[in-house]
């Protein structure tokens, strides 16, 4: 068979594969999927219209009319403003413009405040600041304001926070010290996060995202939910995105529970019952990308987790769809190749409710 | 990569509904398809409209809530989300605090 379909791998490298090489790989991510998560394959007809969405020869590929969904963003203005840490243009533009520019020059359906670090913990010491920029902004813009950042609980360890790091403790064997190290991390980066909202509360927040949940493993997880339940306690009515870091909850401490459920070994599809029984209103499952792999095969293995997760849902899911997730190579300018066939495959396949 | 989604496969933001179909995911936890009926419903318009821009454009100036192409003295901002809470019926936190200011 000549290798005729323009495709790439996980790692972003360009590929000719053949109409057989590509069904082959969607057959094996989806079953790789399946197994690891106990969850179904892909019908026979889904393989089928997954390799027609990659095999189509637009330089780009789009939904139906009709098909479309919310798109919301863990950040995007940083796009605008940010350098290369965050892929972002380096443009001379206040973080206010780059946000409106997202909302009026893109067509965005929602937009995100983020922090410059984009993680909560530093906020923390500038909240007026971020309290006033949030306040001012938010009369101006039209479309939903979140405000977000990761939890990132790897900020509470020596030596960039007060506790000890379970990463140095646990090669010791002192498996005890890093369990209680972990629980401390937590209970300081719920407070912190707590705080922050109360503040934001306080100026008309309109939504709060908790992206990258569960980057520090399960005892980052559980705090991220705890935060969820405070916030929905301190304001009822106050949306809560929970986007995760992985597919998989690494147990970094192996206990942890929430809602009588222990968190560590989670897959999306039970990660997004724990996020609804905290309370959240919109779940992010982050499917991993092995760069190793071909984009049909990650894709495949994405469409499957996140079908899966949709099924079991009662709230709306939005797949993660940034840099080295869901389906998306890990490559700093992201070929758009493939990112739109993964929006077209999450929607059309995955039944996502959002990007 | 933002804006690569967006037109794939985003609702339009401003330029159609993808705004009011986002607060009602967000304010109700709407799975897509009752946001998109429930919209509709409040617009009085066709699901399969809510992504039309000829419809919406002029739609969205006589609601006020909001456009894209910028309208000497319309609505926007806050004054348009204020708008947008009223016609989905919903709480949104900044309107909220808006309207405490006007009393």
């Amino acid at each position: 068979m000549s290798k005729t379909i323009r495709t790439r791998m996980g790692d972003g490298e360009l590929v000719m594969m053949s109409a057989g090489e590509i069904k082959a790989d969607i057959l094996e991510g989806s079953k790789d999927a399946a197994d690891r998560g106990k969850i179904p394959e892909l019908s026979a007809n889904e393989l089928d219209q997954l390799y027609n969405i990659i095999a189509e020869p637009g330089r780009i590929v789009s939904v139906n009319p009709g098909e479309e969904v919310i798109v919301i963003d863990d950040g995007s203005v940083l796009g605008f403003i940010s350098e290369q840490g965050d892929s972002g243009a380096g443009l001379p533009l206040s973080r206010s413009q780059a946000i409106l520019t997202y909302e009026k020059a893109c067509g965005a359906d929602t937009v995100l405040m983020p922090h410059h670090d984009f993680s909560y913990k530093p906020v923390k010491s500038i909240i007026n600041y971020e309290m006033q920029d949030y306040y001012s902004t938010s009369q101006l813009t039209t479309i939903p304001l979140f405000y977000g950042a990761q939890p990132n609980m790897g900020l509470y360890y020596k030596p960039d926070g007060p506790c000890d790091n379970p990463s140095e403790l646990l090669p010791l064997g002192k498996i005890k010290e890093a369990k209680q190290a972990q629980i401390d991390a937590a209970a300081m980066m719920e407070d912190d996060i707590v705080y922050i909202f109360k503040e934001l509360n306080r100026v008309g927040l309109e939504g709060l995202n908790l992206d990258t949940c569960g980057s520090a493993g399960d005892a980052d997880f559980m705090s991220a939910l705890n935060v969820c339940v405070e916030v929905k306690k301190i304001n009822p009515n106050m949306p809560v995105v929970i986007g995760m870091a992985s597919e998989f909850v690494l147990g970094m401490h192996g206990e942890v529970e929430f809602d009588g459920q222990r968190l560590a070994g989670m897959y999306p599809h039970d990660q997004v019952i724990v996020a609804e029984k905290a309370g959240a209103d919109i779940f992010g499952p982050a499917i991993n990308v092995n760069s190793s792999k071909s984009i049909p095969w990650n894709l495949s293995r994405a469409v499957t987790f996140v079908k899966a997760t949709s099924e079991a849902s009662a709230i709306p899911i939005h797949a993660n769809v940034g840099m080295g997730v869901c389906g998306i190579p890990m490559l700093e300018e992201s070929a758009i190749d493939c990112v739109t066939r993964a929006s077209k495959a999450l929607i059309q396949i995955g039944k996502v409710d959002g990007l | 990569m933002p804006v690569a989604h967006i037109l794939a496969s985003c609702m339009g933001g401003i330029r159609t509904t993808g705004d009011l179909v986002a607060w009602m995911q967000m304010t109700r936890k709407m799975r897509l398809n009752e946001a998109k009926q429930y919209v509709a419903d409040k617009l009085g318009i066709k699901v399969i409209d809510l992504i039309d821009e000829e419809i919406m454009r002029p739609l969205r100036e006589e609601l006020g809530i909001g456009t894209l192409v910028a309208i000497p003295g319309a609505e926007k901002g806050i004054l348009a989300k204020n708008k947008i809470a009223k016609l989905l019926n919903i709480e949104i936190n900044s309107v909220k605090l808006f309207q405490s200011k006007l009393k």
